[in-house]
């Protein structure tokens, strides 16, 4: 395990912690800015969804990880923000004023349902954003003459300065630049005093409070932050599913970004990403899976949802860090190689402690 | 002027059954949520497996639905006490979302097991109150929904003896109020709350069983459970009595809504009333107030 002892306060605010890392995060971007020079049109299509699923990962992982509010519907933000990227760019709006406008206007939204943030939390949080996502999907299939209703609506084809970025390449490149420009974004913000704010409502709000924290105005923002970022995934998967229907952003969108964050380590923009890998690959798995197997098998529907499930319930119970605390587990045990103790990240018992009262 | 009446009459009567199934599920998770303090999203899914057990022993298997009734009650009971000794008791002193988290995991591997077994169709089956009806004072009122309400109320009714007058619902009562001082006193809490879990296993039966053939028998049953949540906070988290009088008004609200209001308002209805109630009044009606805790 790597300790950091540091002889300056600037290396508290370092954007990378090791001096190593500025190489291997170069390395990565390379690699991913090479990758629709040698792969196949399929697969730069699938790992620019893959990217569109990064970016609404890190949406909900600033709210769910690093503020502490729950959301179990934040598929309508996705919804939010591809509706209205595929309404103004119909009305003529270029493609680059949009994105940001569709971030805007989700944000917006993001802000209104932030305000129940104030006065319930945990459960019942979860609650009423489920029954908003819901509350959402059927405005969407009702208000018709914006939305087009349950018969959907057509998505333009990006231009920018008079190339079209449809091709799944080009594409492809926009989705990198978004997950980039997102992530400097908050891995920056999370070492501001912002960040700080978050972390410390999260983590005790009376606490924050007595530090002067507006508890309350954290919670909004953070609300409206989250669905903001999570809008501009909207967008961009507006553009890859290229026809908008209602029933593209149901709850099992939600239940999945909650996956994403979960599944990847809730409180680290790195779990962020690799959850979200991880649950797109997901369905790839399956069908792979069900290719191995006796025809009578591979009819059947429901193995997808069964293993998603296996996958949540074996997280839950044997590694609650996620992904991003099995990557620090193994990073740990390769360096201290023969002196790895088993006990550093062994988890203390605790009682029950009733959250009722909260 | 009386056409309008009777109505009313016909939609009361449709809101109050559909309210009573409401009821059942609500009560199944409040149970469970009081005693464990999960909140149990694997019950709706509970009772997609029981309508699906239930089809398939009346309609494959041709047991009389009387005899189906208790046998699939009690094995989706014994299902839920495996699934708390086995699964979620690993979680205890974890943060309340693990529980979801965990649940909404069993929920999904429920669903696609339910899926991989019996396929993606829907389909019906029959009890010996389908497609007839009594008239009570003017109002045509399907048996079926009578014979719900019925059973809802007699299951309320036995839940409240069983909780005030048995030794077994007293030690309950005691470990959903303070576990570790339940336990100080002697009281089996683990296998107590397994037990709560096998009784909110056998009211989402029950539902099941009888939700089914007012709809169909279908996965998409499970976002019953949603419904139950918003039953829930209206009527006041926690709160027993409050659950069920929560599904009765939320039965009320949709059917009201689906009649008098424009289209599409039923099915947003029970939602509405849930946001609206947790930002105005978070306790419900029935709910109790506490303050915070730091």
């Amino acid at each position: 395990m790597r300790f950091d002892y540091h002889t300056r306060y600037a290396q508290g605010f370092a954007l990378f912690r090791h001096r190593g890392d500025w190489l291997w995060y170069g390395l990565l971007l390379v690699a991913l800015l090479a990758v629709p020079v040698v792969a196949s049109t399929y697969l730069v299509g699938e790992l620019g969804y893959v990217l569109i699923l990064c970016v609404a990962s890190l949406g909900l992982m600033t709210l769910s990880g690093f503020t502490g509010q729950v959301s179990l519907g934040h598929a309508s933000f996705v919804a939010i923000g591809a509706y209205a990227h595929a309404w103004l760019m119909a009305h003529g709006v270029p493609f680059l004023v949009s994105m940001p406008l569709a971030g805007l206007i989700a944000a917006a939204v993001g802000l209104v349902v932030g305000i129940p943030a104030i006065r319930v939390s945990g459960l019942y949080l979860a609650m009423v954003t489920l029954a908003f996502s819901i509350v959402i999907e059927q405005v969407i299939g009702m208000w018709r003459s914006v939305t087009g209703g349950f018969t959907g609506m057509l998505v333009e084809t990006p231009r920018l300065l008079g190339f079209s970025l449809g091709s799944p390449r080009v594409f492809y490149y926009v989705c990198l630049a978004t997950v980039v420009l997102v992530l400097l974004a908050l891995a920056n913000l999370m070492r501001s005093g912002v960040g700080r704010a978050f972390t410390g409502v999260r983590d005790s709000e009376a606490a924050a409070y007595a530090l002067g924290i507006e508890v309350n105005r954290v919670k909004i923002g953070a609300f409206g932050l989250s669905a903001g970022i999570t809008g501009l995934a909207g967008a961009l998967m507006a553009h890859h599913i290229g026809y908008l229907t209602p029933d593209a952003f149901t709850l099992l969108l939600s239940l999945d970004m909650v996956l994403m964050v979960v599944i990847g380590g809730i409180g680290s923009l790195r779990g962020a990403i690799l959850g979200a890998i991880l649950i797109s690959l997901l369905p790839n798995a399956v069908s792979f899976l069900k290719s191995l197997l006796p025809a009578a098998v591979q009819r059947q529907t429901g193995l997808e949802i069964f293993v998603a499930g296996l996958v949540l319930g074996l997280f839950v119970l044997f590694e609650p860090t996620g992904l991003n605390g099995r990557w620090l587990k193994i990073r740990a045990l390769l360096e201290n190689f023969p002196l790895y103790r088993r006990d550093t990240f062994r988890r203390q018992k605790t009682y029950m402690k009733s959250e009722r009262n909260r | 002027m009386n056409g309008a009446l009777d109505l009313f009459a016909q939609v009361t009567v449709n809101g109050i059954a559909v309210g009573a199934i409401y009821a059942l599920v609500a009560l199944g998770i409040v149970l469970i949520h009081k005693a464990t303090e999960v909140l149990n999203f694997a019950h709706g899914d509970l009772l997609v497996l029981s309508a699906f057990v239930a089809w398939a022993l009346i309609e494959r298997a041709g047991m009389p639905f009387w005899m189906v009734l208790p046998v699939v009650a009690l094995g989706i009971g014994a299902l839920a006490y495996g699934l708390d000794a086995v699964i979620v008791r690993r979680i205890a002193g974890q943060p309340q979302f693990s529980g979801v988290m965990l649940t909404i995991a069993l929920a999904f591997m429920i669903r696609g097991a339910v899926s991989m077994g019996f396929g993606p169709d829907s389909r019906s089956y029959q009890t010996p109150w389908s497609g007839q009806t009594t008239e009570i004072a003017g109002v045509a009122v399907t048996e079926l929904s009578l014979v719900i309400m019925l059973v809802a109320l007699l299951i309320a009714v036995m839940l409240w003896l069983f909780f005030s007058r048995t030794r077994l619902g007293v030690a309950m009562q005691a470990a959903s109020q303070n576990q570790l001082a339940a336990y100080l006193n002697g009281v089996k809490v683990k296998r107590l709350n397994s037990l709560v879990w096998a009784l909110g296993g056998v009211t989402a039966a029950i539902a099941g069983m009888f939700l089914a053939p007012v709809s169909l028998v279908d996965t998409a049953l499970w976002l019953i459970t949603l419904k139950a949540l918003a039953a829930i906070v209206l009527g006041g988290f926690g709160s027993l009595p409050g659950a069920v009088l929560g599904g009765v008004l939320i039965g009320l609200i949709e059917q009201y809504a689906g009649v008098y209001l424009p289209d599409g308002f039923k099915d947003i209805a029970p939602y509405l009333v849930l946001i609206a109630v947790l930002i105005l009044r978070p306790r419900g009606i029935m709910g109790e107030a506490h303050g915070r805790r730091v």
